[in-house]
């Protein structure tokens, strides 16, 4: 029986191997996110963990998720970040040390500490699941994620999916209403002010078309 | 046998914790956003993983109504960084005090 059993070892061990890295990864993301000082680490230290949780993604059977966080999160998202960064001064150090509210810190972290032990606990003795599927489908047997995925979006989400269009028209009117010189007609603006209200509006459309897949 | 559900969810709750303790701590407009980032992140990673241990493909669909949720946002949010800081160059969250009476 050994013989029959070491593919199964093998498989585990792969799979083990690749949560425990991914998990770092996406862990040192984060914590880069958190005290990175300059905001462009920050954005690429968001990069790793994204990429992480694509991994994940993948190792769960979600390929197509995965590939959609890689182009819209990665590829979209963070470009969006990177360019406000831009637009806004790259040089704008935070000084991380500085704190203008006393004991807010320690206060943040003792409740972080305590919602994560809630967390866990209640994902370790509190029993939601029921049994009862969603009426979405299964995400095992025969087809291809892609296949099975698209049947629950266009059938049974078919609503939410057709709200979701109405949600990104309103956000890229609501990004160029934003990107508008406050009072165009006065006169106040000065070039650099249009330029920036151009490249906010075309980054919002960019934005808008791999999502609206 | 994969690497069991728990871990995953193990994960997603100390991902969450990271962006929440940063979106509390961070002064940084654009910083706290990508806190923000983080905590969607793990909710979908719960999601996925609630997917492949139920056997319901209804979790990556909300992923995927989570994912273009998430994109909405940040383009308004974003659009509203880069007019706050036309306005007043430099600001953390800190000084963003115009409602005060």
């Amino acid at each position: 029986m050994p013989a029959a059993l070491a593919p199964v070892l093998a498989a585990t061990a792969v799979d083990t191997g690749v949560f425990v890295v991914a998990a770092a990864v996406i862990l040192s993301g984060a914590v880069g996110v958190v005290t990175g000082r300059n905001p462009v680490h920050c954005a690429l230290s968001l990069v790793l963990t994204l990429f992480g949780v694509a991994v994940l993604f993948v190792a769960q059977d979600a390929q197509f998720l995965a590939a959609v966080q890689v182009i819209v999160y990665a590829g979209a998202i963070v470009v969006l970040f990177l360019f406000v960064i831009m637009l806004i001064g790259v040089d704008r150090e935070e000084d991380v040390r500085a704190e203008p509210l006393r004991g807010q810190r320690p206060a943040a972290i003792a409740v972080g500490v305590l919602g994560l032990a809630e967390l866990l606990g209640l994902a370790r003795f509190h029993h939601w699941v029921t049994g009862t599927p969603s009426g979405a489908g299964a995400a095992s047997g025969p087809g291809s994620n892609v296949e099975k995925l698209a049947r629950s979006v266009f059938t049974r989400y078919l609503l939410p999916f057709e709200i979701t269009s109405a949600l990104l028209v309103i956000a890229v009117v609501g990004a160029v209403v934003l990107a508008r010189r406050p009072q165009p007609g006065r006169g106040g603006g000065d070039g650099a002010e249009a330029n920036e209200a151009n490249g906010a509006g075309e980054a919002a459309e960019a934005e808008a078309e791999p999502a609206s897949r | 046998m994969t690497v069991s559900a728990g871990w995953y969810l193990t994960l997603s709750a100390v991902l969450f914790t990271i962006g929440a303790v940063g979106l509390l701590v961070r002064r940084n407009v654009l910083v706290m956003f990508m806190c923000v980032e983080l905590m969607l992140n793990a909710a979908n990673l719960a999601f996925v993983t609630f997917a492949r241990q139920l056997d319901d493909i209804g979790g990556q669909s909300a992923v995927f109504f989570v994912l273009v949720v998430a994109a909405a946002e940040v383009v308004v949010g974003l659009g509203i960084i880069v007019a706050i800081f036309r306005r007043r160059a430099g600001a953390t969250a800190d000084d963003l005090n115009l409602l005060k009476g």
